[in-house]
């Protein structure tokens, strides 16, 4: 992390007091109030909040993309000295992909799936400077280069569907930097992409910072990322800036309660449910046309609220020369040197952690396969001649779940682990293998098993806005498992699902609310009392928080520990988040290609020794510290095709380990599958490197503190 | 912690009053649109009259005056009267109801619900149960189901009617199977395109978890959630039914006469167009092209405003 020297860096870009409206047919409703910030050269700001912050809307305000139906009401933006506002669309275009460039979160949609990349890219340059093809080709070149692309030649002819997430993104990156622009604006730029690959894009985006010293705008929701490249932070909350400093003083000394709440509701890595406890903010952010304009805009959601902070809109409280904070108490306010809160030790404690402790086998599956048939449009197959493709979606995968326990799958996507989930509820037929819960053999699908065995494994799914059928009303989707299981007599359905939406803390009026009166929050926690409504043993959840903001995510969190130790339920919990995982499972499979690489206790996964998969997994996480320390460890190439995984070890062809800690390069990897090594614990490795030469690597992450 | 806490005691009040303001919405909705207005106007302008006809005439569709044939419009018959001396406004009325209110059977049993609102809702049960099975199974089913339908929709609609019509004979209970084969193909490929994107939400997974039948998966669960799409266009399919059926009439394949059938009556009035009354043949003909435009209206005001409310 390099901080810039604020000797005399000079200033690109002011945004002054911009207020930004949107027309309804309510009339204008306030988007963006009073924003103001300034970025200078070779310096990145980021833009941090929640969805529906006005983040984006500020992005769009300064290059004037509000659409039409968005207006700047007040404030100016000034870049490099000339005022924004008010310039003709002609100006302001000549200026946007030259002077100014933007990424946007999903590069799918940034590229034109139909033109070649050397062609979009060329557009770039002659549409803002007159220069020869040649020449503009070997510049695309240099600059592909410059962006770690692999074969950039190659690269340049094909199409953006022939390259993957992370290259598509990187493209867009060079493409933004072909003009050598002032200002880049980037919007989520890695939220679509896995760990690995955010990692190195953000490794880039820093690189890139240093060697163009270009001002730098970043926008995220994600606290790690933005602790990992900014050097100034601007907290957004509801349209309106409630805290700007310099990055490790927000961090170290957060001073406005909403960036406390928001510190306080994310587990750091390490953090583990047996000794830290998640601070969910209550309510939600205010739509913008019931925000108050003459209080403090955070006062219903905040924990420190007194009288005076409805009194009148706060104004910036100075805590140091460049920390201001949106808060009447900021200066007072006791902020926690610590992201999460440590678990006051007590008799609570012996309950949770045991983790010698095995009790009776729930589940064990053992070989499990899961292959489908990758379905080809070709003429040839259409007549059943071609080579059949198998796509080996989950490859000889065995795993042993305890009663009560639970065990976190990760992985990034594509890795089979969402594939594997629903192999188990019978949902994708398995191929081979053996599986078996609570004593019965479930390797048949759902529609062929007992009802008996159907309610005891119930599942919460990512989606909050999909996961509940919009037709039905709250408590009919609740009551249908209820029905359908006879869990009560008939008579007493209602109060069952009253009870259901008292136990994940919604009142009883949710009853009659049809879906999309609820927010992502409430409806992740319908769905979880949908799941519970059969009492099961095994709950499922694939993904359950990874759509939901942050605040929200903690409470649902909480929830799901609560109700694990209320019912008893055993969980499998997938996610792509490591801390979270590692704050929520007792036992962690990590996902690559089909195939677990290594298996554990928790604690025993994210210490040494490491299979070298997920030493890199663990050096990408983004940590909310700007003083946590990592290792760097990327990862080259693409996860390779399911359809036609590598031989031998699945990992050899990205593995940053084996050439130098294996005799011979490593070829052995190639050739041969890796056997499994065991700590004794319970923690196993597939890897050909010994465990001695494992556990003699560090720790990949150290953290402050 | 506590989610509930904002909502406060006003949405106590706003749940009681909860459903019947949800049926305001779903009205209100029209009223947004002037476009959807106009086609309501004019949809409930021809229901009214048809539902109203015994009260807006003094004469029935069959009365003939032998004394005052093929006149224009006067003080005694409204809109004037045909070739037999019938008057034009009853014989419009009472056609309007065939339409709109009643099927006749035979000429004994009339059953309520017009003959083209029949037409389209036994299309809509078979084109929606086959839309249904197709998206929701896909594979062979799917093949098999939709390549049937393609080639029904290979053929010329006028030609399919009038297949269908001459193989059947002409009545009115023919003219609902005819609108029905003719209707289906369209309304199962639109319920599978709607099927094939509502079974992959979460919900339609969870209720497989829970072990559901395929059936109530896919009348409970999806069928409902493709219900916007389907309302706006089962109003365009009743208004090319309508269409159809004055098609037929005028070939002498609709409703056998005397039965007040709009396209029989522009049939037998086009002989007198040029003998200087075109009255018998302009006013029914006003009168399909009215209800088919208000309906279109209705549907085409319906789907912009759902669309923006999204």
């Amino acid at each position: 992390m390099n901080k810039s020297n604020h000797t005399n860096p000079a200033s690109v870009l002011e945004v002054d007091h911009l207020t930004i409206a949107y027309e309804t047919r309510k009339g204008d409703v306030e988007a963006v109030r009073n924003v103001s910030f300034q970025v200078r050269e070779g310096e990145t700001v980021g833009l941090v909040g929640e969805s529906g912050c006005g983040k984006s809307t500020i992005a769009f305000g300064i290059v004037n993309f509000l659409g039409p139906n968005g207006k700047v009401v007040d404030g100016s933006v000034c870049f490099q000295g000339k005022e924004l506002i008010g310039r003709s669309e002609a100006e302001l275009k000549r200026l946007r992909g030259d002077r100014i460039a933007m990424v946007y979160q999903d590069p799918m949609q940034a590229l034109n799936p139909s033109v070649r990349l050397g062609e979009q890219l060329a557009e770039v340059l002659t549409c803002h400077q007159q220069i020869s093809e040649d020449e503009a080709w070997d510049r695309f070149i240099q600059m592909l280069k410059r962006v770690n692309m692999p074969d950039p030649e190659n690269v340049m002819i094909r199409y953006p569907h022939q390259i993957s997430g992370g290259q598509q993104q990187r493209v867009v990156i060079a493409m933004a930097m072909l003009n050598n622009p002032a200002l880049l604006i980037m919007d989520e730029p890695t939220t679509a992409l896995d760990v690995t690959v955010e990692a190195a894009v953000l490794d880039l985006i820093e690189e890139l910072k240093k060697d163009f010293r270009a001002a730098n705008i970043f926008i995220t929701h994600n606290l790690g990322v933005v602790a990992r490249v900014s050097d100034h932070l601007c907290v957004m909350y509801a349209g309106q800036m409630v805290e700007k400093g310099p990055v490790e003083q927000v961090f170290r000394r957060p001073c406005h309660p909403y960036t406390m709440g928001l510190l306080a509701s994310i587990p750091r890595l390490g953090d583990t449910k047996a000794d830290c406890v998640l601070h969910p903010i209550r309510g939600r952010v205010p739509p913008p046309a019931e925000r108050p304009r003459d209080e403090c805009i955070f006062a219903p959601r905040c924990n420190y609220v007194t009288e005076k902070c409805r009194e009148a809109w706060p104004k910036f409280e100075k805590i140091t020369q460049e920390h201001v904070a949106r808060c009447i108490y900021a200066q007072e306010i006791d902020s926690r040197p610590r992201t999460v809160r440590r678990r006051p030790g007590g008799a609570k404690d012996e309950g949770l952690v045991q983790p010698e402790t095995r009790g009776d086998s729930l589940l064990s599956f053992e070989e499990l396969k899961i292959y489908y048939p990758q379905e080809s449009n070709s003429v040839v197959s259409l007549f059943g001649l071609g080579e059949k493709k198998i796509v080996k979606a989950v490859d000889d995968v065995s795993v042993r779940l305890s009663k009560g326990r639970t065990l976190g799958i990760v992985g990034e996507s594509g890795c089979g682990k969402s594939t594997l989930a629903k192999g188990l509820i019978g949902l994708e037929p398995i191929t081979d293998g053996s599986a078996e819960f609570l004593g019965i053999d479930i390797t048949q699908s759902v529609s062929e098993r007992d009802t008996a065995l159907i309610r005891e494994m119930q599942m919460v799914f990512q989606n909050p806005d999909s996961t509940l059928n919009p037709t039905y009303s709250i408590g009919m989707q609740i009551a249908r498992p209820i029905r359908k299981f006879k869990t009560v007599p008939k008579n007493q359905v209602k109060n069952e699902v009253i009870r259901l939406l008292k136990a994940v803390r919604l009142d009883d009026f949710y009853y009659d609310r049809l879906p999309r009166q609820l927010s992502g929050g409430e409806k992740q926690r319908v769905g979880i009392a949908r799941a519970l409504a059969s009492r099961p043993d095994l709950i499922i959840c694939d993904e359950p928080v990874s759509a939901l903001d942050v605040s929200v995510q903690a409470a649902v969190i909480n929830l799901l520990l609560e109700i694990q130790e209320i019912y008893g339920s055993s969980m499998i919990f997938i996610a792509h988040d490591l801390s979270v995982v590692r704050f929520f499972s007792d036992d962690i499979a990590v996902m690559y290609l089909g195939q677990i690489v290594e298996i554990g206790p928790a604690e025993a996964i994210y210490s040494p020794p490491y299979h070298p998969y997920t030493e890199a997994l663990l050096s990408a996480v983004p940590i909310p510290d700007p003083e946590a320390e990592q290792r760097q460890i990327r990862l080259s190439g693409n996860v390779p095709s399911a359809l036609n995984p590598p031989s031998g070890c699945r990992f050899h062809t990205r593995c940053p380990r084996r050439n130098e800690l294996l005799p011979n390069g490593g070829k052995i990897c190639e050739t041969e599958v890796p056997p499994w090594r065991s700590t004794g614990t319970g923690h196993r490795i597939l890897c050909h490197i010994p465990l001695e030469e494992l556990s003699r690597l560090d720790s990949v992450v150290h953290l402050s503190g | 912690m506590t989610v509930g806490e904002e909502a406060t005691d006003l949405s106590r009040v706003e749940i009681r009053t909860g459903r019947l303001r949800r049926m305001w919405e779903g009205t209100s909705i029209i009223f947004a649109s002037r476009t959807a207005t106009i086609g309501l106007i004019i949809v409930l302008f021809w229901l009214t009259v048809a539902a109203f006809a015994p009260l807006l005439t003094p004469y029935t569709s069959l009365e003939q005056d032998w004394k005052a044939p093929n006149q224009g419009p006067s003080s005694a018959h409204f809109l004037g009267t045909d070739e037999l001396g019938r008057d034009l406004w009853s014989r419009l009325i009472y056609g309007a109801r065939i339409v709109l209110l009643v099927l006749p059977i035979s000429e004994k049993l009339w059953i309520p619900g017009g003959t083209a609102l029949w037409g389209v809702f036994a299309a809509l049960i078979v084109g929606m149960t086959l839309g249904l099975v197709s998206g929701y199974y896909g594979g062979w089913i799917d093949e098999i189901v939709m390549r049937l339908l393609d080639a029904m929709m290979a053929v010329p609609i006028i030609l399919l009617y009038l297949i269908i019509m001459t193989a059947l004979g002409a009545s009115a209970l023919n003219v609902v199977i005819a609108i029905t084969i003719v209707g289906t193909p369209g309304i199962a490929r639109l319920v599978r395109s709607l099927t094939l994107d509502i079974r992959t939400r979460e919900y339609i997974r969870a209720s497989e978890t829970r072990g559901e039948s395929a059936w109530y998966i896919m009348f409970v669960e999806i069928l409902p959630n493709a219900r916007g799409p389907i309302i706006v266009d089962a109003m365009l399919r009743v208004g090319y039914a309508i269409f159809a059926m004055g098609t037929l009439g005028f070939l002498g394949l609709g409703l056998p006469p005397p039965s007040p059938d709009w396209g029989s009556m522009v049939a037998k009035g086009q002989e007198f167009i040029l003998a200087g009354s075109p009255w018998a043949a302009l006013w029914p003909s006003v009168a399909i092209a009215s209800l088919v435009v208000g309906l279109n209206l209705l549907a085409d005001g319906l789907r912009e405003e759902s669309m923006r409310y999204q």
